[in-house]
């Protein structure tokens, strides 16, 4: 494991803004993403829905979802973590 | 007959509003919320308040039944919509006169028609007052569409009978491009809406946006209050409007009232609504759709005519008559609404939430301002991004863009992103101070970022 470690990377994502966190498109449609997923850079991985606005979450990295910290239809504030991903 | 108790279901600013016609009036008022307003100001103004459930609007402000049972249990006999949420909402207002509450708006019929766009449009034109020329659906040669391109005059516009909010729509503006267009938008419509019927519209050039407003009364009376301007504005959504018009000569401003009027009655229209109209270059003017509530920029109005139109929703829902036609109003000055939200337009108007810190007003002659904020009131994410309209009124046009401009620069939310900064911009802009503008205005403005960048 740390050897692990030394090559790979811990990105966090967090809410660029407060908002309601949503793992899938709509209610009928599976999550985006689950842990242990392989992601690309620019992959659509959540939606955060502030004001009525919908905005898009993209993985900043290609990488590995390690971890998504909270649950759908979440509201979130400003800067709470959404994901932790291990990047390439 | 008036009411003693009217429920107001409905928050923010419009919900302010009403309130306050309501205790002008003499009227008991009572604020509903959500879970998320417990420090809306409106909650705070009216008489009495209870709470119609969680923050998300689907299970408080747009729970027919939870606002039905809100307006038993405080034994309020009517029930004013606001706008938005179950304003327009036909299920609602029947659900209200079945349980002998008097919803303040249009009637059940009238909102049904106002929802079906294609059928109001036929009944306006068959009353005639003119709609933007089409062809039937389902054209299915090239040779079809040319024949009738021609009979529409271009140029045209190829539109998918699957799509809809300005999506599946093709602009041709000679013979030759719709030749070249047309399998090329059939093909687009198949794999887009899964159906590839298409009609072809008249397209009309550098568009401007006005309305006007009506009201009418339970026994057939109807009349209209002049028009808004409201060509400014970004992907369908308003930011300014204006009464009157720069554009309309008093000939023009004649013809369309009585078209308003004409269509209203057409479908035996009842309490306030909005007739809208696109209007091309030439003073061509082409019925969109009847908007059946209260609008949200309904205070131009009200500057230039008098006439409290919340009042008057008030009156004529207890069953009242109209007493005055458009010609009796003698309407007098100049008034221009801003919408304040709560967006940033230097970042695609993204939403801008949080605790308002500082907040100053604007005041002094020719202001009005109705808005729910106070300094220290946190924004819901909840709930939409308009916070306040600003709204000035002087003699003239240049005057009232002149106190416009003085009360935006005294207008201080921070450290929110407002649209105050895009305001001022317009305000200073020639083309707006001319009053010569269309509907592209905002774009060439403020040239739009790619979504993705």
């Amino acid at each position: 494991m740390a050897e692990a470690a030394k090559h790979t990377k811990r990105v966090e994502i967090r809410a660029p803004m407060a908002g309601i966190f949503y793992r899938k498109p709509s209610p009928d449609e599976p999550s985006y993403v689950e842990e242990g997923d392989l992601v690309k850079k620019k992959q659509i991985i959540a939606l955060l829905e502030t004001m009525k606005v919908f905005q898009k979450v993209k993985s900043p990295v290609n990488g590995k979802i390690l971890e998504i910290t909270v649950e759908n239809e979440t509201p979130l504030k400003d800067d709470d973590l959404m994901f932790v991903i291990e990047a390439d | 007959m008036t009411f003693s108790k009217i429920l107001i279901a409905n928050r923010g600013e419009i919900a302010l509003r009403v309130i306050r016609a309501c205790k002008e009036l003499g009227i008991g008022s009572v604020a509903v919320y959500s879970e998320a307003d417990t420090n809306c100001l409106h909650t705070r103004l009216a008489d009495e308040r209870i709470c119609i459930g969680p923050a998300v609007s689907a299970k408080s402000y747009l729970s027919i039944e939870n606002i039905v049972n809100a307006a038993k249990e405080t034994e309020a006999e009517a029930i004013h919509p606001g706008y938005g949420y179950l304003a327009e909402n036909q299920e609602f207002a029947r659900e209200c006169e079945s349980q002998g509450l008097v919803f303040i708006g249009p009637t059940p019929e009238n909102l049904k028609l106002a929802g079906d766009k294609i059928t109001a449009k036929e009944i306006v034109r068959a009353a005639g007052v003119p709609i933007i020329p089409s062809t039937p659906k389902g054209i299915d040669t090239i040779e079809a569409a040319m024949d009738l391109g021609q009979a529409l005059g271009y140029p045209v516009m190829i539109k998918a009978s699957g799509g809809g909010g300005g999506r599946g729509i093709r602009v041709c503006e000679r013979e030759e491009m719709l030749s070249e267009e047309f399998p090329v938008a059939k093909m687009e419509a198949r794999a887009a809406f899964g159906n590839d019927e298409l009609y072809l519209e008249k397209y009309i050039i550098r568009p401007r946006h006005i309305e006007f407003q009506v009201l009418a009364d339970r026994f057939g009376s109807i009349t209209h209050l002049g028009e808004r301007e409201c060509t400014i504005q970004r992907r369908y959504q308003k930011l300014i409007e204006e009464s009157p018009s720069p554009m309309l000569t008093t000939e023009l401003r004649t013809t369309m009232g009585n078209a308003a009027v004409t269509a209203a009655k057409a479908v035996k229209y009842f309490n306030a609504g909005t007739v809208e109209f696109l209007v091309d270059e030439d003073g061509n003017y082409y019925f969109m759709e009847i908007n059946a509530r209260i609008q949200v920029e309904h205070p131009v109005t009200e500057l230039v005519t008098g006439v409290d139109l919340i009042k008057e929703q008030i009156r004529l829902s207890s069953g009242e008559k109209l007493a005055y036609s458009f010609t009796d109003l003698n309407l007098k000055g100049w008034a221009i609404e801003c919408r304040i939200n709560a967006e940033d337009p230097e970042r695609n108007f993204l939403p801008s939430p949080g605790v308002v810190e500082e907040y100053h007003p604007p005041g002094g002659f020719g202001v009005r301002l109705d808005t729910h904020l106070y300094q220290g009131y946190e924004l819901p994410i909840f709930y939409d991004s308009l916070i306040g309209k600003l709204i000035t009124y002087d003699l003239t046009r240049e005057g009232a863009i002149r106190i416009m401009k003085r009360a935006l620069e005294e207008f201080k939310i921070k450290p929110l992103k407002t649209t105050i900064p895009l305001h001022l911009k317009i305000m200073d802009d020639s083309s707006f101070k001319e009053g010569s503008f269309d509907t592209g205005f905002i774009t060439r403005l403020m040239p739009e970022e790619d979504e993705d960048e």
